[in-house]
């Protein structure tokens, strides 16, 4: 069945526009663009489907790369069924999930679970990540070929860094044979080990172990060295630091095969957030300064950072619920990514295409995914929203089984109205 | 005299007037520690619960005798041999001692800021007898009263503290506190020892003994925390004694009248020179352990005070 999507301010992440027009979709799939007057009304004649958005936002629907499904292994915290409805009332339809389960996604017939649980209870669309190396543990590569055959889109030992970089050269130069991409967060294990903070004068007068934002860029710089030395496709996540960012840029300019992404918390918390040891701030690597946040922003509008995404991370409250050094790391994100990112629409620091560049476009192209475009032929993977209701976000009101999100309480604004996957409606708002 | 607060928890929810409030019925308690009988019955009928996550020989010694001088009802428990071991959280832990209605709990924590979240969990007053690197704030009351009694005031003091900042919550606590206080504060140790952006404290800081000693009224040294260390903070111990142990060529730069004090317990020839700390001409270490239980007296007498103001089965 065909449907029109009309009276929408279309986001182009592509052309870099939003205008006003209407969509129409069929059989999955986007069929045509209309943004000339004459045009839609012919179109609005002809179909009976048709629905009037009166001017209300219409992007690609948001690509989230590195979500953690907490299936196998811990599905109280999270299950692809739980998870699936938030991404879908978070506008997200596709998931690249994180293989840091319990047991690691490491083998083919682990990422088969894990896409077959999907298919059955997920709304949206997922794309499974594998390990780099088994158990995480970085001392073996896993079959990537056979990995890559059975679905896997990425290859990620996570916030477990490869230390050895004998190692890792390895595993990036037998990824690159293949084309697979690999994905690193990088961090200098050494300086990290046991830090909560990033260390200064927050982190000093709380008394908590903290670590310089140094050791992201010396595991940045490694990493770097090693892309250029093996050629391989390499994704920096999880950045979040200003010192990073000079490397980065060098890297790119050079024209090695590399692109980086932030997480949504590094975008708009600082390390003042955590306040008096509140545990749900805790993420990992720690909230940064507010200079750095900035910096950050400033990437992600020059395109040094090409990628957002929630880092979405459940966590149960007992696991939070501890002295803060002790504590979990980690926060819940898939429904509150847009909103948070609004935040920076609103502060008028990045316009609506180049938030869409960063939450849709980038991340399917980098994954060789055809979603994240406006335009005939791309999937109808849609979400419409209003970018200025107001709100005060309630955790309890969330769909993820755990509700670890910093933002509890949180004047936001942004609501998701509705989230199409393939051009089925797999959210309706009230 | 007003007191407001609920509990103890830091010297950062102290005004100067809170800080002054409870000297000044420290020094009251001093004198009362000196009579024969040393004995009021301020805490009768309460219930006083010392937590101790973490071995302790003298605060606990010293909260004990402080509240059994006032009358209370007190019980010890070591926490690092119990249920913790068993895989019982902390907040179940509080819980389980809440419902036996204590009245004052005094903890320590190896965790900075488990006191602050274990005082969110109970409904009587909490005194943080120290957490993890953060807070020691009866340590820092104590040090103030023997600084006032010293020095006759508590402003316009040059104080160095010296030596393993980074692992001390006591450190950190007398910064807070002198500062409030408008004393000036000197910190001095290896840059290893020195917590990243001290010295946005408001604070000096000195990687030299003989600069950072120069016309200090107050030399404070803090115990090598080897405990807490995990790796190479510095050579040797002995290249620390000889860069930053007290002695009495270093404490030649410092006033001549300037008091020498140790928050215990020592490391004689690591940190400090014996004979400078047996020197009772400089030396005040003793004092401070005498303070201790007067100070710790007067925080529980004005924290029960605000208990016994709050209606029955009300609790904020």
């Amino acid at each position: 069945m065909s449907l029109l999507i009309a009276e929408a301010l279309l986001i182009d992440p592509e052309a870099g526009t939003e205008t006003e027009g209407a969509v129409k979709i069929s059989e999955g799939k986007i069929d045509r663009v209309l943004t000339q007057p004459a045009e839609i009304e012919a179109e609005m004649f002809r179909m009976r489907n048709i629905l009037r958005c009166g001017g209300k936002v219409l992007a690609p629907g948001i690509v989230d790369l590195g979500v953690k499904v907490c299936e196998p292994g811990e599905r109280h915290k999270e299950s692809f069924r739980s998870a699936g409805r938030a991404a879908a009332a978070g506008g997200v339809t596709t998931m690249i999930t994180r293989p840091d389960t319990t047991p690691v996604i490491d083998t083919p017939e682990q990422l088969e679970f894990v896409a077959r649980r999907a298919a059955q209870d997920a709304p949206v669309n997922i794309h499974p990540m594998a390990a780099l190396t088994k158990a995480r543990q970085g001392r073996e590569m896993v079959e990537i070929g056979f990995l890559r055959d059975a679905g896997a889109v990425a290859f990620s030992d996570c916030d477990s860094v490869v230390a050895d970089a004998r190692v890792f050269a390895r595993a990036l130069t037998y990824a690159r044979s293949l084309g697979a991409l690999v994905v690193a967060h990088p961090q200098e294990p050494g300086l990290t080990a046991g830090a909560a903070a990033t260390s200064g004068k927050f982190a000093s007068l709380r008394g908590l172990p903290a670590v310089s934002p140094m050791a992201e860029r010396l595991g940045l710089e490694r990493d770097l060295a090693l892309a250029e030395m093996t050629g391989a496709k390499y994704h920096a996540d999880n950045l979040s630091t200003a010192r990073s960012l000079p490397a980065l840029e060098r890297a790119k300019a050079a024209g090695l095969d590399v692109t980086a992404g932030a997480n949504i918390h590094h975008l708009t918390l600082n390390e003042l957030d955590v306040g008096d040891y509140r545990t749900f701030f805790k993420i990992k690597p720690p909230l940064r300064s507010e200079d750095d946040r900035q910096a950050m922003v400033e990437a992600v509008a020059s395109s040094v950072i090409d990628i957002i995404s929630s880092m979405h991370t459940p966590q149960d409250e007992e696991s939070k619920r501890r002295p803060f050094e002790e504590a979990a790391s980690g926060a819940v994100a898939l429904e509150t990514l847009l909103p948070a990112a609004l935040r920076l629409y609103h502060a008028g620091q990045l316009s609506l295409p180049q938030l869409f560049r960063a939450l849709s476009r980038n991340p399917a192209r980098r994954l060789g995914l055809p979603s994240g475009r406006l335009a005939p032929g791309a999937p109808a993977d849609l979400v419409l929203f209003d970018a200025h209701a107001p709100f005060v976000l309630d955790r309890y009101a969330l769909q993820s089984k755990s509700k670890n999100t910093p933002f509890d309480g949180a004047k936001m604004q942004g609501r998701v109205l509705r989230t199409w996957v393939a051009g089925e409606e797999v959210y309706a708002r009230g | 005299m007003s007191f407001r607060q609920r509990h103890l928890l830091g010297i950062e929810d102290l005004a100067p007037r809170d800080i002054t409030t409870i000297l000044d019925l420290a020094d009251q308690y001093v004198d009362l520690n000196r009579a024969q009988v040393k004995h009021a019955d301020t805490l009768a009928g309460l219930t006083q619960i010392n937590m101790f996550f973490e071995a302790s020989t003298r605060t606990q010694a010293s909260f004990e005798i402080a509240g059994k001088r006032l009358g209370a009802d007190v019980m010890n428990m070591a926490m690092q041999h119990s249920s913790v071991k068993k895989g019982e959280t902390l907040i179940d832990t509080a819980l389980t001692l809440n419902a036996m209605h204590p009245d004052l709990l005094v903890v320590r924590h190896p965790m900075s800021g488990a006191v602050n979240l274990l005082a969110e969990k109970v409904n009587c007053a909490v005194l943080n007898a120290g957490d993890g690197r953060h807070e020691h704030p009866t340590q820092a009351l104590l040090d103030a009263l023997t600084i006032r009694r010293a020095k006759g005031r508590l402003h316009r003091l040059t104080i160095a503290i010296c030596g393993d900042i980074a692992h001390s919550r006591v450190a950190r606590s007398n910064i807070l506190l002198l500062g409030k206080m408008e004393s000036r504060i000197r910190l001095i140790g290896p840059p290893t020892l020195i917590p990243a952006g001290a010295a946005d404290w408001g604070v000096e800081v000195d990687d030299d003994m003989a600069a950072g000693l120069r016309d200090a009224d107050v030399v404070m040294m803090l115990r090598l925390q080897k405990e807490r260390m995990d790796g190479g903070f510095i050579p040797s111990e002995r290249e620390y004694y000889h860069r930053f142990g007290l002695d009495a060529e270093k404490l030649g730069h410092a006033k001549p009248d300037a008091i020498v004090m140790h928050p215990g317990p020592m490391n004689r020839g690591v940190e400090i020179d014996g004979t400078i700390a047996d020197d009772i001409n400089r030396s005040v270490i003793q004092d401070q352990v005498e303070m201790g239980v007067a100070v710790r007296m007067a925080a529980m007498d004005l924290l029960a005070r605000n208990l016994k103001a709050k209606p029955e089965g009300v609790y904020a």
